[in-house]
């Protein structure tokens, strides 16, 4: 059996990537995946604390965290198709005005 | 086990770090690919095999492969030209990042980790039941309410999606 702290101290490794990487990259789409890895390092937990309580709410929960992310990152990539159209770049620092 | 463990872990935090690190958008793409292989495999080590299934299938295979392609879609070559603008801000993003970091592993590294008390499902029935049958159990009677409003969101992202991204402007 693998020891529980184990576990969650990877989650919250993968965690903290994900936030230095929405916090360093520049580009929209790579910001998207740190984004994508947090969400992955806080699906890990839920399934490390269901096996650790015998409950399977953990894993219930994944399955619509999963939905979540599915649809975010649809809504989100053609936002992002949208925005490159006009203003032709990929650098969150040029997306500086709402309306294009 | 525990050995495969921590290689799958190590894999897992080195392909998160090539996201944080390479300067190609499609190689931090690929790398993140292999940090949700290692996840899955870690999901199966945790007697979770329907996760690990449904993170191989919908998020390396469906995501990524989205990502990927919108990615090659825009071809963009002034990506990362303002990553050194300001220094001070990546050493407070450093600083920050690793007070999350600390903040969250004092949780469980300073006292002993308490957990809730246990539940119904312990690993025997697991086994006996089948955990994918127990999954669609539980979705389709306890989680009914939560399942059918996850399938009207579903709904409401891929018409958004067609609707935002058909939109042309002059």
């Amino acid at each position: 059996m693998i020891p529980i702290e184990h576990i969650l101290l990877l989650s919250a490794a993968l965690f903290t990537i994900g936030v230095l990487g929405v916090m360093l990259r520049r580009n929209v789409i790579v910001i998207f995946m740190s984004i994508e890895l947090m969400l992955n390092a806080v699906n890990l937990s839920f399934v490390t604390f269901s096996r650790g309580m015998d409950s399977m709410t953990g894993v219930i929960f994944i399955f619509f965290i999963i939905v979540v992310a599915a649809a975010e990152a649809v809504v989100g990539l053609s936002i992002i198709l949208s925005i490159f159209r006009t203003r032709k770049t990929l650098n969150i620092d040029e997306f500086n005005i709402l309306k294009w | 086990m525990l050995i495969i463990f921590y290689i799958f872990a190590a894999l897992s935090i080195l392909g998160g770090l090539g996201v944080l690190f390479l300067k190609n958008p499609i190689h931090c793409a690929l790398s993140l690919v292999g940090t949700f292989f290692c996840l899955g495999a870690i999901y199966v080590m945790l007697n979770a095999e329907f996760v690990a299934v449904i993170q191989v299938l919908v998020y390396a295979g469906a995501i990524m492969v989205l990502f990927l392609f919108v990615l090659m879609l825009l071809s963009s070559k002034d990506t990362e030209q303002y990553a050194n603008k300001w220094p001070i801000g990546k050493i407070l993003a450093g600083l920050l990042s690793l007070g999350i970091f600390v903040q969250i592993a004092s949780l469980f590294t300073a006292g002993k980790l308490q957990l809730g008390p246990k539940g119904a499902y312990p690993l025997e029935v697991i086994e006996e039941v089948g955990s994918i049958a127990l999954i669609g159990r539980l979705l389709f009677t306890d989680y009914i309410l939560s399942f059918e409003i996850i399938a009207v969101l579903l709904l409401v992202a891929v018409i958004g999606a067609v609707v935002i991204a058909k939109r042309r402007f002059q």
